[in-house]
């Protein structure tokens, strides 16, 4: 029988399966609320932190603008983070009261939003890289999703250290991954806007 | 305490679609206009990432013909080609990904998603949600059992139709591996005519994306199978750490 994984490179490895948009109805599979469904028994949500978790609680919100300055509502937004200590926990538990990786859409009120905590440092080769949170964005439009991180402003002397932020040739474009700071209701919150094209475009990494 | 991370075959950006690709019109204003900026040398935050172990399945969330079944209908089925949709999750290797997640969706046999935003005039049915989840075994092994949806029209050319599709995420071990495609059905005429099909330029790219009628896994009298493949990016066994 044919199958399709048979197909390989030049140097015998097997080709990755091939990227294809998530669509407008990402929902439906991955945020099954927004799309309208009852949630079952435990999903994968925005909820990363719930009482009780270790360290210093935080929202983390934002939105995300196309090229033409129109807010991209049908995003759908993943995070990955390390604990308040650094590490990263890779058992997702939602009776735990920290999982690190969590979803998010932007099809309420235009903004995505986590309640979380603000990860430590983690180690790299012996190098603290600055406190940070993996994003991965995938939406209609979007052929292979696009993967960035959010910085904190208030962690200035983190960031100028960070080995990753200092990769980036360029100091304006390294400021598009810093979260702001911003008025929150009862724990601080930091806005992370992102920027798909054009003036202002967020950083995107290939890894 | 340090973890480990394995390090991860690169991803194969001329063989994984471009961001910006006219045809399919909404990726014009959507697709960074700005180089990727290569991480050189990945840091464990690229190279961990979340197992699911701890995520509670129900008892129906890899069977779509039952886990939106209508309450007090007669037969509470959905109507549609039942299939078996099933494959393993491999590496580039050949590794199988065991213990990974699979998540799927997809429309009704009409070609309808039950989302809110889903305007097409084909009816919704009462039995069929569209969604589905499992996960891997030890030989990284899933299987859904579910309705062929059908094709459906979609505004970006003056008519264009989504061959039949079912969106299909991956995790892997890693973020380096997540993944989110389509499957499709060998033989559909609409393959070749589909602008998202066609964002990617190599032909060997769109058949790893083809599902393949498998007789030996339907079952008589019940359902046809189809086998979907899917392979994430290589973890590498030696780790270059001193
Ligand atoms: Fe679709």
């Amino acid at each position: 029988m044919y199958s399709q994984y048979k197909l390989q490179d030049e140097t015998g490895l097997l080709r990755e399966t091939a990227s294809q948009t998530a669509g407008p109805f990402v929902h439906i599979g991955l945020a099954l609320e927004i799309a309208g469904f009852e949630s079952r028994a435990d999903e994968i949500w925005q909820d990363l932190a719930k009482e009780g978790a270790e360290g210093e609680h935080i929202e983390l919100v934002g939105r995300v603008y196309d090229g033409n300055g129109d807010l991209v509502r049908d995003a759908l937004i993943e995070i990955w983070q390390a604990d308040s200590q650094g590490n990263y926990i890779a058992n997702f538990d939602n009776k735990q009261p920290f999982s690190g990786f969590g979803r998010s859409a932007c099809a309420v009120d235009g903004d995505f939003h986590f309640n979380t905590i603000k990860p430590g440092q983690v180690d790299f080769d012996g190098k603290p890289m600055a406190p940070h949170i993996n994003i991965a964005v995938f939406a209609r439009g979007i052929n292979i999703h696009l993967q960035t991180r959010a910085y904190f402003d208030d962690e200035q002397a983190a960031n100028d250290d960070c080995p990753i932020l200092n990769g980036i040739p360029s100091d304006v474009r390294r400021q598009t991954l810093i979260a702001v700071k911003e008025a929150g209701e009862g724990k601080p919150r930091y806005r992370f806007d992102i920027y798909l094209q054009g003036e202002g475009e967020t950083v995107f990494f290939d890894f | 305490m340090s973890q480990k991370y394995p390090y991860f075959i690169a991803r194969d950006r001329a063989w994984q679609p471009a961001q910006y690709t006219p045809r399919y019109k909404t990726s014009v204003s959507r697709s960074p206009r700005q180089a990727l900026v290569s991480i050189q040398n990945a840091s464990p935050s690229e190279r961990s990432g979340p197992v699911f172990d701890g995520l509670e399945l129900g008892q129906y969330d890899n069977d779509l013909l039952m886990n939106f079944r209508t309450e007090g209908s007669a037969a509470g089925m959905p109507v549609g080609e039942r299939i078996i949709m099933h494959g393993r999750v491999i590496d580039q290797f050949g590794k199988p990904v065991p213990n990974t997640l699979v998540e799927m969706w997809q429309a009704n046999a009409g070609g309808k998603y039950r989302h809110k935003k889903d305007g097409y005039l084909a009816a919704l049915d009462p039995s069929f949600g569209g969604v589905g989840r499992c996960i891997t075994d030890a030989d990284g092994r899933y299987r859904f059992r579910t309705v062929r949806p059908g094709p459906y029209p979609w505004p970006n050319d003056i008519n264009t139709w989504r061959p039949a599709h079912i969106h299909v995420s991956v995790m892997g071990p890693s973020i380096s591996t997540r993944l989110i495609t389509q499957m499709y059905f060998e033989g559909d005429p609409l393959i070749p005519l589909c602008p998202i099909v066609q964002v990617l330029k190599d032909p060997d790219a769109v058949e790893t994306m083809i599902a393949r009628l498998d007789m030996a896994m339907s079952k008589p009298m019940d359902c046809l199978a189809y086998r979907f493949d899917i392979v994430v990016r290589g973890a590498l066994q030696t780790y270059f750490e001193e």
